[in-house]
């Protein structure tokens, strides 16, 4: 006898489980299989029904079956392709016949665990609720007392300092004839670059399309060039491409060094034909979104180009390893390694460490406030964004940015330090759309630049990914947008002119928000680090925690 | 927005000429407070140049501890000032208003000026802590020929509570600002001009960096940068941080409060210097708005502007007596009989300097240097 629980269903999941339910609208679809042919999970499928017609005509019930052949789209209920919620489908139907609808109630994560597998995925924490960012107000207006400045006419300096700032008692300057000399030898002057103070975050090439790295680095390269704003972007860890290495848009450019060490033989073998140093090194030692895990390009993603940049056969896995394996205290391997890479390039580069946000933040910075060539702390809060991850280190491990960088900052300012050391911050930096209001309480906050990622996949790609686990399909390699993908027939959609267009866009905006925020503050020619008289909260704890007024 | 009147003379002269000229500008003060700072001091305090003068406002019991704590850290009394008061409706009398002169402490006497300089300092905040919760005792200043006299109310009606009309009170150097109260609340502490070491500031304006460059001052290790009831005080302490302890010259005051753009350093002979202090005094900068007067040690005084010249002041007068004012009022109750087509207005870029002496003015230009 066969059992019962076979004949009626019990074992398989229901619609209710999944994150996302398809919504599909028979008497609008044309059959034309655009929605089917374009999902990434293959969350749908074309079915054919069989339709049971029962009906009757004339005074008495004579009901007349019939059966017809339908052909209808159906949602699969294989937790391993299930709607991930992306909207592919609805983009490509030609008659909004088909949408995918949130479905809050599922039990998604109960499931995602098939074979004793993981759930793993890119994209950012899955929390939709208003970050501390986003509860910052910019409250000390410049009213009768102190007129407000106008942003439209006053003349604005939106820049910020990437490097070790000597302290005034440390320069080599002596007072001659009424002027101040530079006593040249005397003293070790470390780089310092004056850059944008929103900086596009590190994504490498091979996490990245080809189109969209291409995309995001005409954009950053117009902005310096037509439109005089400093902008950076970090490399991410696996190199840049050998031509650019050689270019003289080096410059705009930081590299990344990280556990995997990739790309930079190929980097070190550029050295000798640099026509200009990079703008920065950054080491990267942890990532916000996936604190204490390592990285993985998957072998489908290691094409002919990534291979040749990080100098690695073609279609092998490339695991950067959780930690660097070759350190083992920050006193003296860290050290080492910040002057290493600091002496290949004659010390003309800022080199600085980046971690993830945790509660060990402040040891780290302590240490490098007393490493003479550490350039910067850049740290990574927990709603960093990540191409691929355990989705319970992007959910549950981390700290929230807001509190770190108030904390190092406030511990610089009791060593005197806080112009030696910039702290840039990164991680859920616009996770609402409010880039210039974020980045502005950070700087208040005590952080001398901030860091995008996640976002600027948003805006200048149209990421589809959100805080309600939306597509989040970075890893797979199957990116329905073009952005995380090496499969060309994927990414041949992205255009990169038209993400230069917009990193241009987003960042011209910003700057013009940032003015809007400081000009009625009344700041314009420096930036307004750790002016925190500037800011309130309306949650007494947290006013309290960041040492900022309360205001409701 | 508080009005300032500084003048500066080859000759000894009332600070009612200061008061007076506040009187022109009074549209600019409510008279929630007036500050004096006499510096270069007449009369009958032309023979004690030498011994540092305590000024300040005590109560019955803040005097004994005043005397006492004196006395037992060696300080000699040489002299004593107290103004004669005149009850004034509207002016809440303190118990004692002094400036006394002392005699430094017997292991003093052979030490270097930074050293007694030092001890002065430590001394007078000493005393600040003393009477701060009760505010039994308030100093404003403890050095050789400063006198300074502050308190609550309207500039005019406040000389006359003090007698200074009638007063023998002289100097070559004398400041004074008539407060507008904005965003702080009245307190003796927050009345301009501020002094520390032989330096003085008093500006007009809100500071809008204030929080940033009070946290850099109070980070430096150095005790005297504290206090910042208003956030004015810090012009006084950047200028005394420059000159005093990282020994740049007066002009580099305006290089650090409104830094050049880089474009506009690259004029400048001294390009390489501008970069590096840029970077490294990036956190004293000022967004304004704020004209700022002061006088270092020597007595040079000066005038200078936020980046946008968004506050009003003038300089004018003849050779041997300029006025520092907010207004051309408050220059023509001073110096009458002056050119007034050779009054100078600083904009953004000036820095007016006037040598001691008050023999003549010039105009330092910061994008020529």
């Amino acid at each position: 006898m066969e059992p019962a629980s076979r004949l009626d269903h019990n074992h398989q999941l229901s619609l209710r489980e999944l994150p996302y339910i398809i919504r599909w609208r028979d008497d609008r679809c044309k059959r034309c299989g655009k929605c089917t042919a374009i999902c990434p999970v293959k969350a749908i499928e074309p079915t054919v029904k069989i339709l049971r017609n029962v009906t009757s005509e004339g005074p008495v019930p004579t009901p007349v079956t019939s059966r017809k052949v339908v052909y209808v789209v159906e949602q699969v209920l294989d937790i391993n392709r299930y709607c991930t919620g992306c909207g592919s489908c609805t983009l490509v139907c030609p008659n909004e016949a088909i949408e995918p609808e949130l479905n809050p109630q599922n039990k998604f994560l109960h499931f995602k665990n098939k074979g004793g597998d993981a759930y793993k995925r890119g994209g950012r924490r899955n929390d939709p609720s208003v970050s501390t960012l986003d509860k910052l107000k910019f409250t000390r207006i410049s009213m009768l007392t102190d007129p407000a400045l106008d942003a439209g006419r006053h003349e604005f300096r939106i820049r910020t300092l990437l490097g070790r700032n000597l302290p005034p008692e440390h320069l080599p300057l002596e007072a001659e004839g009424g002027k101040l000399v530079v006593k040249k030898d005397e003293i070790f002057i470390p780089p310092v670059r004056e850059i944008y103070p929103i900086m596009i975050g590190s994504m490498s090439v091979g996490a990245l399309s080809p189109p969209m790295w291409e995309g995001l680095a005409m954009g950053i390269t117009y902005l310096n060039e037509a439109e005089g704003m400093p902008v950076v972007m970090c490399s991410g860890e696996g190199g840049m491409p050998p031509r650019l290495l050689k270019s003289r848009f080096l410059k705009y450019f930081i590299l990344q060094i990280a556990s995997g060490y990739f790309g930079w033989d190929e980097i070190i073998h550029a050295l000798p034909h640099m026509v200009e140093d990079p703008c920065a090194i950054e080491i990267k030692y942890g990532q916000g979104a996936k604190p204490g895990d390592g990285g993985l390009l998957m072998s489908y993603k290691v094409l002919k180009l990534i291979a040749e940049i990080r100098g690695v056969p073609k279609f092998v896995d490339l695991a950067s390893p959780p930690t660097h394996q070759t350190k083992y205290s920050i006193e003296e391997a860290v050290a080492k390694m910040i002057q290493s890479m600091s002496m290949a390039w004659g010390f003309r580069v800022p080199v600085y460490p980046k971690i993830s946000g945790t509660k060990t933040a402040r040891a780290v910075l302590n240490n490098l406030a007393r490493n003479p060539y550490a350039a910067a702390l850049s740290i990574d809060g927990e709603d960093g964004g990540t191409g691929a991850a355990y989705n319970v280190s992007m959910d549950k491990m981390g700290h929230p940015i807001a509190t770190n960088i108030r904390d190092c900052y406030l511990d610089l300012v009791c060593q005197g330090k806080q112009n030696e050391l910039p702290l840039i911050a990164a991680g859920g930096i616009g996770k609402k759309g409010n880039l210039a209001a974020n980045a502005a309480a950070l700087i208040m906050l005590g952080a001398s630049a901030v860091s995008i990622g996640k976002y600027i996949m948003q805006a200048a790609a149209d990421c589809f990914g959100d805080e309600y686990n939306r597509c989040n399909l970075c890893n797979t390699g199957r990116c329905p947008r073009g952005i995380t993908t090496q499969d060309p027939k994927l990414y041949r959609r992205l255009d990169p002119d038209r993400v230069a267009e917009r990193v241009i866009d987003v960042f011209k905006t910003a700057d013009t928000e940032l003015r809007k925020i400081f000009a009625p503050m009344g700041r314009s020619t420096e930036l307004p680090i750790g002016m925190s008289d500037g800011l309130s909260i309306e949650d007494k704890a947290m006013a309290e925690r960041l040492q900022i007024d309360y205001a409701c | 927005m508080c009005r300032l009147a500084a003048i500066t003379s080859s000759e000894y002269f009332s600070p009612m000429e200061n008061v007076l000229a506040l009187e022109t500008m009074k549209e600019g003060h409510d008279g929630s407070g007036m500050g004096i700072i006499l510096k270069d001091l007449g009369g009958e305090f032309e023979e004690f140049k030498e011994f540092p003068v305590l000024s300040g406002i005590c109560s019955e019991s803040g005097l004994e501890t005043v005397d006492k704590y004196m006395a037992d850290h060696g300080f000699q009394i040489k002299h004593v000032w107290s103004p004669s008061i005149t009850e004034v409706r509207g002016i809440h009398k303190r118990d004692y208003y002094f400036a006394k002169v002392y005699q430094y402490p017997e292991s003093y006497l052979d030490k270097t000026i930074p050293e007694k300089e030092d001890l002065l300092m430590r001394t007078r905040l000493a005393l600040r802590k003393m009477g701060e919760s009760d505010e039994s005792i308030i100093v404003f200043s403890f050095y050789p020929d400063i006198l300074s006299i502050k308190e609550v109310g309207d500039p005019l009606q406040l000389s006359e509570f003090f007698g200074l009309d009638n007063s023998s009170l002289k100097a070559k150097i004398i400041f004074a600002q008539g407060r507008q109260n904005t965003n702080y609340a009245i307190n003796l502490y927050a009345c301009h001009p501020f002094f520390i070491q032989g330096y003085a500031s008093m500006t007009n304006g809100e500071n809008t960096a204030f929080v940033p460059i009070r946290e850099y001052l109070m980070s430096r290790g150095f005790p005297g940068y504290i206090g910042y009831n208003s956030d004015s005080e810090v012009f006084t302490h950047i200028l005394h941080y420059l000159n005093r302890h990282l020994g740049y010259p007066l002009t580099y005051f305006k290089d650090v409060i409104t830094p050049l753009k880089a474009s506009e350093i690259g004029m400048r002979d001294d390009r390489e210097a501008l970069n590096l202090i840029k970077k490294s005094l990036r956190m004293l900068c000022i967004d304004g708005p704020n004209c700022v007067i002061g006088f270092n040690p020597d007595g040079t005084c000066f005038m200078v502007q936020d980046s946008k010249k968004l506050r009003p002041g003038a300089v004018g007068g003849l050779k041997g007596k300029y006025a520092l004012m907010s207004e051309e009022c408050g220059i023509d109750r001073v110096v009458p009989k002056r050119d007034r087509s050779k009054d100078i207005f600083p904009m953004k870029y000036d820095m007016v300097i006037i040598p001691p002496g008050a023999e003549e003015v010039r105009v330092w230009n910061q994008l020529q240097g």
